[in-house]
This record gives C-alpha cells, sequence and structure tokens, in this order.
C-alpha cells in the first residue's frame, strides 16, 4: 500500500476567530415574510443555529471537506473533529462515545430504533408504544400495524401521563420494544423514563425512548438510567436540521437500518454528514454549559408568561402535567376561538408560537396528542403552544402578554359560540382556578 | 405557513359585518365546535325584497373569518334569486383565490347562505335529505356530489379539500371514489378483493405461491426467517419454516396469526396452515 502523508501544515486553513463568542442575544435575522423584531417562541419547533455553532462548523464546509473514511492526513483531520464531536454528545447525555450513531434526524432515529429492536429479536413481533409519541414513532408503529406486527398505544390521562401499571402489564413476552418519549413535544409532558425503563429491563423488553425534546432541556445521565436506545435531534439544541444522533447501550443488539459503508462502525451506513456532526457536538457542549441557564432563567420567563396569560384571558386551561414538565413549554387552550386565527394574529406583532388545531396541521383534526387526553373540542381547536429558549427576553414576554388578550377578545367576539352564558362561565372558572 | 391572498390577509385582520342582525329574516348556520368550524349568518330584507343587511359569526381559521366576509359583502344589495345562485368558486374568485386545502371554507359560506335562505322560505335546509357518507364530518352524498359538480373534481383529495369527507378515518374513501366515478365517468376502480369464487386446484396452489412468495416471505425474510410451501392437501397447506424462524417459541403464532390469516384473506377463507 501506498503510505500517505499529511498536507503540508501551511496548507491547512487557520482556525476561525471567536469560536467561542459570548452568547445571549438572539442571532440577527433578515428581513422575509414575517415582521420585525422577530419574537420567536416556538423552539419546540426548532432553534436557531448557534453563532458558536455556525463558526465550528463553516470550516467542514468551506475547507476540510475530505471524506473521514479516506487514508490521508487530510480526512484524518476531518475523522478526528467527528470523533470529538460524538465524545461532546457522549458527554451531554451520559453515555460512552461508542454508543453514539449520527444520523440525519430525529425521525431517522425512531425508525431505527422500531426496525433494529424487531430484527434483533425474531421471535418477537409486538411493539408496545403511547398515543402521544411524535408522528416519527406513531405512524412507524401504525405501518408496523399494518404489516401485521401486534402494536399497542397505551392511552394517558387527562393530564397526559401514563399509568405504570398498565404499561407493565403490557409487556408481554412476544413484545420486542417498549418506545416511550421522554418529554412531550406538545405539552411538554416529562414521563418517568427512569421507572419506565426499570419495568422494561424486568420484563426483559428493550426500551427506547425518542428524547429530542428532552436533550439540552432538561439533565439526562444515562449511565443512571436504564435506556438502550434514545433519539436525540440537533435543530432542537440550535444546531443544524438534517443531523442527530442515536444512543445505543452497549450490548444492545442492534441491527442497521440503512446499510451501506462501513460508517459509525457499519451501524449506519452513508457518508458522514460531517459539518452537520460537528455543528452537532458544539451545541451539545454549549447545551451542556447552558442547562443551567434553561432550567432556571427560561423557566422562570415561561412561568410567567403562564401566569399572566392565565390571569388576563378567561377560560384559558393548561395541557400537560404541570408538576412534570419540560421548563420551555406551556400549552394553552383558550375556549371557543380556533388556534390558526391566533397564530395569524400573533404573527402580525412577529409572534411565532404553534397551535394544535386541525387548521395549521394541514390535516383536518385537531392533535392527536390533545385527543388521547381528553381535551374537549372547546378547547383543543383553540391551543396554543409557547415553547421558549435562551434567546427569549423579559421585554418579550411582556410584549406577548400585552397582545394575546386582545387577540383572543376579538376572535372571541367573531365566535358564534361565544355567548353571554359562555363568558360567564369562562369566567367563573377562570376565578375558581385562582 | 398558507399561502393567503391579500385579500384573505385583509378579510381576516378586518373583517366587514361581523355580528347579527337584529329580528334577521332568513338565519344559516353551518359547521360546530367539534368539526373545527361554524358559521352564523344573518340577513334582513328590504321593502323590494333585497338583502338590506347581512352578519356573521365564524369560529374557525383565517379563511373561513375571509371567506363568511366576502360571503356577506357579496349578498348585500342582491335578491335572494340573485344570491341563490353564488357558489363556493364565487366566494373563492372574490377573494383572489384561497390555498386548495382550505377550499372547504368557501363551501362552508355557500351553505350557510343555502341554510338561511330555506330559513326565510319555511323550508328545510337543502341539505337535510342525503345520506351521510363521512361520518367524521357528517358529510352527506348530495353535499359532495354537489361540490364534484360544481368544482369538476377527480379525486378523494380534492373532495377533502372541498367538503372535509374522507379526510378523517378515511374509511368512507372507497363511497367518495364511486361518487367521483359515477359523476365523472371512468372506469369502476378496481376492486380490493376479487368476489370468492371456487378455485380449481391448481388456481389454488398457484395463489397459495403466490401469495406466499409476494406477501408472506418478505415479511418474515425482515426478522431473518423464511418459509416454504411443501405441500397442498385438500385445503390443508403444510409448510416448512426455516431461517430464525424455524424453532423459534412465538413461530406457531406467526404461522396462525400472520400466515394463516393472510392466506385466508386472499386466497380461500377455508385454509389451515401447518407445519411438517
Amino acid at each position: 500500500m501506498t503510505k500517505v502523508t499529511a498536507l503540508p501544515k501551511t496548507a491547512a486553513p487557520v482556525e476561525p476567530a471567536g469560536t467561542d463568542a459570548a452568547s445571549g442575544s438572539a442571532p440577527e435575522v433578515s428581513s422575509g415574510e414575517f415582521r420585525e423584531p422577530l419574537i420567536y417562541m416556538d423552539y419546540n419547533a426548532t432553534t436557531q443555529v448557534a453563532p458558536e455553532v455556525i463558526e465550528e462548523m463553516l470550516p467542514y464546509l468551506r475547507d476540510y471537506y475530505g471524506n473521514p473514511s479516506s487514508m490521508y492526513g487530510f480526512a484524518a483531520r476531518v475523522g478526528k473533529k467527528v470523533q470529538e464531536a460524538r465524545e461532546r454528545v457522549a458527554s451531554l447525555v451520559g453515555a460512552h462515545p461508542d454508543e453514539i450513531i449520527f444520523i440525519s434526524c430525529g425521525t431517522e432515529g425512531d425508525n431505527t430504533a422500531l426496525s433494529s429492536a424487531l430484527a434483533s429479536y425474531p421471535g418477537r413481533h409486538a411493539v408496545v408504544t403511547t398515543r402521544v409519541e411524535h408522528p416519527a414513532i406513531k405512524n412507524a408503529a401504525e405501518r408496523l400495524g399494518k404489516q401485521g406486527r401486534r402494536v399497542v398505544f397505551l392511552p394517558v390521562d387527562r393530564q397526559g401521563r401514563l399509568d405504570l401499571d398498565q404499561v407493565a402489564e403490557s409487556l408481554a413476552e412476544d413484545v420486542a420494544v417498549l418506545s416511550v418519549m421522554w418529554a412531550n413535544n406538545e405539552t411538554g409532558t416529562v414521563f418517568p423514563v427512569e421507572r419506565i425503563g426499570a419495568l422494561a429491563a424486568e420484563a426483559g423488553v428493550m426500551f427506547h425512548t425518542d428524547a429530542v425534546q428532552a436533550v439540552g432541556k432538561i439533565p439526562i445521565d444515562l449511565s443512571a438510567v436504564p435506556i438502550d436506545m434514545l433519539t436525540l435531534s440537533g435543530h432542537k439544541l440550535h444546531a443544524p436540521k438534517g443531523v442527530g444522533a442515536l444512543y445505543v447501550r452497549r450490548g444492545t443488539r442492534f441491527a442497521p437500518f440503512m446499510v451501506g459503508g462501513h460508517q459509525e462502525r457499519g451501524r449506519r451506513g452513508g457518508t458522514e454528514n460531517v459539518a452537520g456532526i460537528v455543528a452537532l457536538g458544539k451545541a451539545c457542549e454549549l447545551a451542556e454549559r447552558r442547562l443551567g441557564e434553561e432550567r432556571e432563567r427560561v423557566r422562570v420567563l415561561r412561568d410567567r408568561l403562564e401566569r399572566e396569560l392565565l390571569a388576563r384571558i378567561p377560560g384559558t386551561l393548561v395541557n400537560g402535567d404541570v408538576e412534570n414538565r419540560l421548563p420551555n413549554t406551556t400549552s394553552l387552550s383558550f375556549e371557543y376561538v380556533e388556534g390558526e386565527s391566533i397564530l395569524l394574529m400573533l404573527n402580525e406583532h412577529g409572534i411565532c408560537a404553534s397551535s394544535g388545531s386541525a387548521c395549521t396541521s394541514g390535516s383536518l383534526e385537531p392533535s392527536h396528542v390533545l385527543r388521547a387526553m381528553g381535551v374537549p373540542f372547546t378547547a383543543a381547536h383553540g391551543s396554543v403552544r409557547f415553547s421558549l429558549g435562551v434567546y427569549n427576553t423579559d421585554a418579550e414576554v411582556d410584549l406577548v402578554v400585552e397582545k394575546l388578550p386582545p387577540i383572543i377578545a376579538r376572535l372571541r367576539e367573531l365566535s358564534p359560540f361565544w355567548t353571554p352564558e359562555t363568558a360567564a362561565a369562562c369566567t367563573r372558572a377562570s376565578a375558581d382556578a385562582s | 405557513m398558507w399561502d393567503y391572498s391579500e385579500k384573505v390577509k385583509d378579510r381576516f385582520l378586518n373583517p366587514r359585518n361581523v355580528g347579527e342582525v337584529e329580528e334577521p329574516d332568513g338565519v344559516g348556520e353551518v359547521g360546530s365546535l367539534a368539526c373545527g368550524d361554524a358559521l352564523r349568518l344573518t340577513f334582513k330584507l328590504d321593502d323590494e325584497g333585497r338583502i338590506a343587511e347581512a352578519k356573521f359569526k365564524t369560529f374557525g381559521c383565517g379563511s373561513a373569518i375571509a371567506s363568511a366576509s366576502a360571503l356577506t359583502e357579496m349578498i348585500t344589495g342582491m335578491t335572494l334569486e340573485e344570491a341563490e345562485k353564488i357558489t363556493n368558486q364565487d366566494i373563492a374568485e372574490y377573494l383572489g383565490g384561497l390555498p386548495k386545502e382550505k377550499m372547504h371554507c368557501s363551501v362552508m359560506g355557500r351553505e350557510a347562505l343555502e341554510d338561511a335562505i330555506a330559513h326565510y322560505r319555511g323550508e328545510e335546509s337543502p341539505r337535510a335529505e342525503g345520506t351521510i357518507v363521512c361520518e367524521c364530518f357528517g358529510v352527506t352524498d348530495l353535499e359532495i356530489e354537489r361540490a364534484v359538480r360544481e368544482n369538476d373534481l377527480h379525486t378523494v383529495e380534492e373532495v377533502t379539500d372541498y367538503t372535509k369527507a374522507g379526510g378523517g378515518c378515511e374509511r368512507c374513501h372507497e363511497q367518495i371514489e364511486e361518487i367521483i366515478r359515477q359523476i365523472q365517468g371512468g372506469e369502476a376502480p378496481v376492486p380490493a378483493a376479487p368476489a370468492p369464487k371456487r378455485l380449481t386446484n391448481i388456481e389454488k396452489i398457484r395463489l397459495i405461491e403466490e401469495t406466499l412468495e409476494r406477501e408472506i416471505r418478505p415479511s418474515l425474510r425482515m426478522d431473518g426467517g423464511d418459509i416454504e410451501l411443501v405441500d397442498v392437501d385438500g385445503d390443508r397447506v403444510l409448510v416448512r419454516l426455516q431461517g430464525t424462524c424455524s424453532g423459534c417459541k412465538s413461530a406457531e403464532i406467526t404461522l396462525r396469526d400472520y400466515v394463516q390469516a393472510r392466506l385466508r384473506e386472499l386466497v380461500v377463507p377455508e385454509l389451515s396452515v401447518e407445519e411438517v
């Protein structure tokens, strides 16, 4: 074999300056389809790529384009950086670097987890999950059902909580995998994955968790929790879209979803998305440092937003388990109004949020999560999710608190269901609650 | 985000004729909270029988509000005979077009108008007739037929965009296809399962082989298993499991609940599958 040598040092581009620039302010946005200033409160949908992350990844788009699999120093450098990213991701979730497989998105991780478990336990034909999973699990499980597998969707209560006895009962001998999300994207409800994982371990069933919404928002230590597989996604924690990771505990049986080259030690074929992986590594390092801020400052902002909206708008319900919830999320239902109208009016003020209403999803039915929780139709169509992040400020919360009450009042005036009787009932209910 | 026209945005942000006409001559109500949108239309006639005043209340998305506003603007000053001629396309055009997924908002406007006119004339709602096709959204065959005719619809997806029918559990899709076919003509869709008929032994064996090859083996192979057809004796199908399937504890369940179930469904219901 020909001996390969590294490129001369002079050919290597210089490190970018200001890699660790001070954070805390929102990245500037160029004008587009929206009003400025932009008030972004939809962090569960996606997040801005952090300036530090862009700096870190740029050289791997511009200069270090080598394929990590290639046999020369120019590429080895890239491989080392991918390895560093793997260590950073592992560190954020308390895993070993060799337990991290880089993937393209959360959906790939979720699909891989289910198919891997079924392929690894050929005698087992059942999948157990919940009614409130992200479509990446829900629709993958539904398809498995159509292909002849037994699929169980566990119900949740009005707060979106699982009955753990029911979880235990569902883990029959034919179950290949139990998949329960760590935190729900719509309501922020956090599931007791530690106890659920213990139940799965006791039953000898593989346990996967979709932690796309949890990673970066709450502490996760996989060395202390009985979880076999975990999915995380880059763009939810200030990395770009198109990169994620699947954690597979050492010793867990695994069958790849995408087969091809030997990348990721044969567990995921396909040339590495190097810049994305580098970005994910940096984003995880940042997230690890910012976990405290996320848990404290963002929580305080979220709590104030929720409290003030509840006080100012009668007929408002909080969806989800407020005792066990992500620090950044609040799902509010405004009775007798429709969510898309609310979002369009918020958009006039540059405020970005989400809704579980039918109209916003492009489907005709309201969110499967709210329906599984038994949220009444009067409220399910009028749900708005605010999900905050480290770039939000007190002033932004003030603005939403100022702008939203008149919007709801105006839409209720338009609504044929808003009568003196319903109005009085809402006011009474709000008075009882406070 | 939806690509709404400037006029839709304007009529959503500044709707005209919001509220209820006092002592109305005609009242039309369509939709419900459960469906996610609803419209209440009221109007009053002047001495010459023209619509002097029309007002609306809407629970719904941006385009539902804009469509209702458009409707009231269009019908003011019209006789009932003129107003009757308004189609949902007219409402959409007045607004400079609606995203296709939102066309049902314009249909809701037209239906409320029809109901209000019927109410004024002391007639029953024209939509009270007909039989429900889509149970999720309570849409009748007559409503679907009308939407197909007036808007020249050709697919179930289009019918869903215009009437919501078929947008829930999807169980009514075949019925909707049939309605489209009757109106638009064309070939009858190939039925999902051929009508049961008596198979000769050779036909039966061939169908069993085909089903195993096409449906069952790919699925078992995904798990590293496989199946081989050994013999067919009357309605007994004798097979041998291979790969990870052989000696697997769940093999019996796989044979009964999957292999046998699929063969019964796709070949003849009398079959029984046995491992040899």
